[in-house]
């Protein structure tokens, strides 16, 4: 009788979480797969129609072609920089010197703001022909293009910003670098080994697990990019194409299309390759990364 | 004071780090002092200290759309975030209790999905819950923003638990002698103890909230119902080019409430992002 009382209150305390995985997850889910197969306009039923929006996807729509295109380079370029500008600071913010509170809140802040619209408004400006990047090279005698309206150059302000965010990934890493046993670096003094040594036989494999974190969900959040785009490129993903994120894409088919069966397809696309991505970091972690509790 | 060569050091290299911290903030300390020059200079000066300072971009944005006002999205984003707070730190918590504390069956299938949830691109629910929130007639109105939130938020259900983890079982084994039911404890013991955690996830569902600007473009199109980001982003569409100051002035306002809240709860955010990882 004590454990079903257990039980009742297991399951009224997890009641509005299991409502919410129903109704917000479990449910659309499934019903997401099913529009994909369909033709579907918010307005009219639902039309079966196969596996024709796959197919459109893949041999009629250059604009996915270029968006798929765009958001690679977008995700290749950003997350190694992001990653790796945020262990660097951090190893450096590590070395138990004055002031980290502030310098980690100083770091810290284009993080906080960097994902609101006023940003990437101010980014728009930044990047600008007359703006404040073109003002800085041009001290050095270089010559800047307009950034946002240059097809060729409009992702790299993107990129930009999203590396510049670098602080949250920063204090994970400062975290984990906390953990590492400060014995070891003493040991390996004695030993006569020097910084690059210590770095590539302590610092990095005690820290994989943190840069498997860090890597995982920023590459997964790097392929949802939404706002930056929207606002940088005033909603259309131009010029011609170049700042055209996947989420964007999917955003203008399903809501300004208002084709919602093929934005389903294209979110089943998308969730496939993220899950590919993650599937291969998983499957690979076994060979770089390390942890130290015997768990290998 | 004899200058040696470690003080030497430790200065060259707090100044790089103090240096390279100012240059990536530059762009901020921009727009601010650009909110305040007069339009003429924000283009041409190059020194960030205006030669005089000037509200007026301030009153021009508050005032700048036709029939409504900036006053109007802020109260609306004020308002979503304080509801989306209560809901997901009031449903949040519920749920992490059950998870930490009590034995049901399935408990460990469902803890997998919830932290199974957190990897999903919200993409592929997206479309059906907009059919699902159009079809009840909710489209238009704060209830697509405002509903989900009650029914807790998996990266802080996952943050909870692991706080509660930390609580001393004996607590709940004394707890029982002493007659508590499960809500007693619940509401007595653990909730008071887990509190920087909750503090934790109210902060970053405020910050969360305040810059969903996905979530309101797609289910708000009454002006009147426009939050912060709507309303910056309509500004900029109407005034853009023509009015930069105000634009700046509308968007230093609308990141001022982040400041605020990071600088009031820093501690926490520090401990919440290491424990999640959120915010990244």
């Amino acid at each position: 009788m004590q454990k079903y009382k257990t039980y009742a209150a297991g399951y009224l305390f997890l009641l509005p979480w299991l409502i919410g995985f129903v109704f917000l997850y479990l449910s659309p889910i499934i019903a997401s797969l099913y529009l994909s197969f369909t033709k579907y306009d918010l307005l009219t039923a639902p039309k079966w129609i196969g596996l024709d929006n796959y197919k459109a996807m893949f041999t009629d729509d250059y604009r996915l072609g270029d968006s798929i295109k765009v958001t690679f380079k977008y995700v290749l370029l950003s997350v190694p920089f992001r990653l790796a500008f945020a262990l660097g600071l951090a190893m450096l913010l590590n070395q138990g010197m004055k002031f980290l509170g502030l310098y980690r809140t100083i770091y810290y802040i284009p993080s906080l703001l960097g994902g609101s619209v006023a940003i990437s408004v101010l980014w728009k400006q930044v990047f600008d022909k007359e703006g404040i990047f073109n003002q800085a090279i041009g001290f050095f005698g270089i010559e800047g293009p307009n950034w946002i309206a240059d097809p060729r150059y409009a992702i790299y302000s993107l990129i930009g910003l999203s590396v510049w965010q670098f602080g949250s990934v920063m204090i994970i890493f400062l975290a984990g670098l906390k953990q590492i046993p400060q014995e070891l670096y003493e040991a390996a003094t004695v030993d006569g080994a020097g910084i690059f040594r210590k770095f590539a036989r302590i610092t990095m494999p005690l820290l994989t697990p943190v840069i498997f974190f860090n890597l995982t969900i920023t590459l997964i959040q790097s392929f949802q990019t939404f706002t930056k785009a929207f606002i940088i490129s005033g909603g259309s993903g131009g010029p011609i194409n170049s700042t055209l994120l996947y989420s964007l894409y999917l955003y203008i088919k399903g809501f300004t299309f208002l084709d919602m069966g093929y934005a389903s397809a294209m979110a089943w696309l998308l969730l496939i390759i993220v899950a590919a991505v993650t599937g291969v970091m998983f499957l690979t972690s076994r060979y770089w990364v390390y942890y130290s509790d015997g768990r290998d | 004071m004899v200058i040696n060569g470690k003080m030497f050091r430790s200065v060259v290299f707090h100044a790089l780090v103090l240096g390279c911290g100012l240059i990536m903030l530059y762009p901020v300390f921009w727009l601010l002092s650009s909110s305040v020059k007069p339009t003429t200079e924000i283009f041409t000066s190059k020194s960030l200290w205006p030669t005089e300072f000037t509200f007026q971009h301030y009153s021009k944005g508050w005032f700048g759309l036709r029939n409504i006002q900036f006053g109007r999205f802020f109260l609306n984003s004020i308002y979503l975030c304080l509801v989306a707070v209560i809901g997901t730190v009031i449903s949040s918590s519920m749920a992490a209790f059950a998870f930490a504390r009590i034995q049901f069956p399935l408990r460990n299938l469902f803890f997998a999905l919830m932290l199974g949830t957190i990897m999903l691109p919200g993409h592929v629910t997206l479309i059906p819950q907009y059919i699902m929130f159009h079809k009840i007639g909710w489209v238009d109105t704060f209830l697509p923003l405002i509903a989900p939130k009650f029914v807790g938020d998996a990266f802080f259900v996952f943050l909870i638990v692991q706080f509660i983890r930390g609580i001393p079982k004996e607590l709940d084994e004394s707890a029982k002698i002493d007659g508590c039911g499960w809500f007693t404890l619940f509401f007595r013991i653990i909730l008071p103890l887990s509190f920087p955690a909750l503090i934790t996830a109210a902060i970053f569902t405020f910050m969360g909230t305040w810059d969903d600007f996905f979530g309101q473009l797609i289910y708000l199109s009454d002006i009147k119902k426009f939050t912060v980001p709507l309303g910056l982003r309509l500004f900029l569409d109407s005034s853009g080019s023509s009015n930069w100051g105000a634009v700046f002035a509308m968007s230093v306002l609308s990141i001022l409430p982040s400041l605020i809240i990071f600088f009031l709860g820093q501690k926490y955010f520090t401990q919440g992002i290491a424990t999640t990882g959120l915010k990244g």
